[in-house]
C-alpha cells in the first residue's frame, strides 16, 4: 500500500545551517472510519510512525494519527553537523516499513 | 569657559531635538482642538458612540475571559481526554506556540498547518515535543512531533484532515518541563474524515 518517498533538502548547505527537511510518502491513511459500498467497515491503515536519523543520530521523529492527510507530508528542520546520510523510515498499520536514505553534501 | 564652550553644541542640538519632537506634538494639539471643537455640535452623538464602544469592547474582553482557561468550548470528549493525559496537572502558557492554519479550508481532507516556537534549542533549552489536537475529529491526537536540540530551529509543517468547523489546539513540551498552549480556529467547507 506505500508508495513513492521523496525527500527534498536544500543543495550544499553550510555547517552549522539550519535547514528545512521535508519528506513525503504515498499511502492512503485509511481511517478507519469510512465504510465501504456494502456498509461494512474500512480497516484503519495509516502510516503511524516516521523517523528521522543524520549520520546515525536521531533528528526527528513523529507519531501520526488518522488525522494526517493521505501522503503524508512532514517538514523539520535540523542543525547541520557535517556531511552525511539522512535515514527516512515510516511504518505503517500493517507493519510495512520504507526506508529511504539520502545522502547529504556539505558546501 | 571652555567647559562652556564644549557644551553649547550639546545645547545647541538639544533645542533643535526639542523644537522636533515638540512640533508634531503642537501639531497633534491643533488638530485635536479642532476635532473637538468640530464635534462639540455633535457631543451627544458622540458620547453614544464612545459609550457604545466601551460596551463592545467590555462584552469582547469577557467573552474571551470565558475562553482563555478551556481553550475549546464544545470540544470532544476524546479532545478532553488526550489533553488531560498531555498536559497532567501542567498550567500551559498562551501564545508562545505560534500555529499557522488557513481561516477557511474549503476541503478538510487537506489543510495545511504550521507549528513554531521560538527556543534557542540548546542542550539545556530546547523544545521536546509539540503535540497537533483536534476538537472536533473522531479521534483527537493528529501528530506528536518529537525534536531534539540538534532540530535547530522547532517548526514543524504537514498537512491535517478536518472534519468539520473547529478550533485546532497546539501544546508544546519545553525541556524545562513547560508547556505551551495555543488554539487557532478553522472554517471547513467540505469535511474530511469521509462518511462517519
Amino acid at each position: 500500500m506505500t508508495g513513492k518517498a521523496r525527500i527534498k533538502l536544500p543543495e550544499n548547505p553550510a555547517v552549522g545551517d539550519v535547514i528545512e527537511v521535508r519528506a513525503l510518502i504515498q499511502h492512503v491513511m485509511e481511517t478507519g472510519n469510512r465504510k465501504d459500498a456494502n456498509g461494512q467497515p474500512i480497516p484503519r491503515n495509516i502510516v503511524n510512525k516516521f523517523t528521522a536519523t543524520f549520520a546515525s543520530t536521531p533528528v526527528f521523529s513523529a507519531e501520526f494519527g488518522p488525522g494526517i492527510s493521505s501522503n503524508p507530508f512532514i517538514a523539520f528542520h535540523m542543525r547541520v553537523p557535517g556531511p552525511g546520510e539522512f535515514v527516512f523510515t515510516w511504518t505503517d498499520d500493517k507493519g510495512e516499513v520504507t526506508v529511504e536514505r539520502t545522502p547529504m553534501l556539505v558546501g | 569657559m571652555p567647559v562652556r564652550d564644549a557644551l553649547t553644541p550639546d545645547t545647541q542640538l538639544q533645542t533643535i531635538a526639542k523644537s522636533v519632537t515638540l512640533n508634531p506634538k503642537i501639531s497633534i494639539l491643533n488638530r485635536r482642538g479642532f476635532i473637538v471643537g468640530a464635534s462639540s455640535a455633535g457631543s451627544i452623538a458622540a458620547l453614544l458612540l464612545t459609550s457604545q464602544m466601551a460596551f463592545a469592547e467590555s462584552t469582547f474582553d469577557s467573552q474571551a475571559a470565558g475562553i482563555a482557561p478551556t481553550p475549546a468550548q464544545g470540544a470532544s470528549q476524546a479532545f478532553t481526554e488526550a489533553l488531560a493525559k498531555i498536559l497532567g496537572q501542567a498550567t500551559p502558557k498562551e501564545n508562545l506556540l505560534i500555529v499557522d492554519l488557513p481561516e477557511l479550508a474549503e476541503n478538510g481532507n487537506t489543510v495545511p498547518y504550521e507549528l513554531f516556537v521560538e527556543s534557542p534549542m540548546t542542550d539545556t533549552d530546547y523544545v521536546k515535543t509539540i503535540y497537533l489536537l483536534s476538537t472536533a475529529n473522531p479521534q483527537a491526537l493528529v501528530g506528536t512531533f518529537s525534536l531534539v536540540p540538534a532540530s535547530g530551529k522547532a517548526q514543524v509543517a504537514g498537512r491535517m484532515r478536518l472534519a468539520r468547523t473547529q478550533d485546532v489546539v497546539a501544546i508544546a513540551e519545553l525541556s524545562s518541563g513547560e508547556f505551551l498552549i495555543s488554539t487557532r480556529r478553522v472554517d471547513v467547507t467540505i469535511g474530511g474524515c469521509g462518511n462517519e
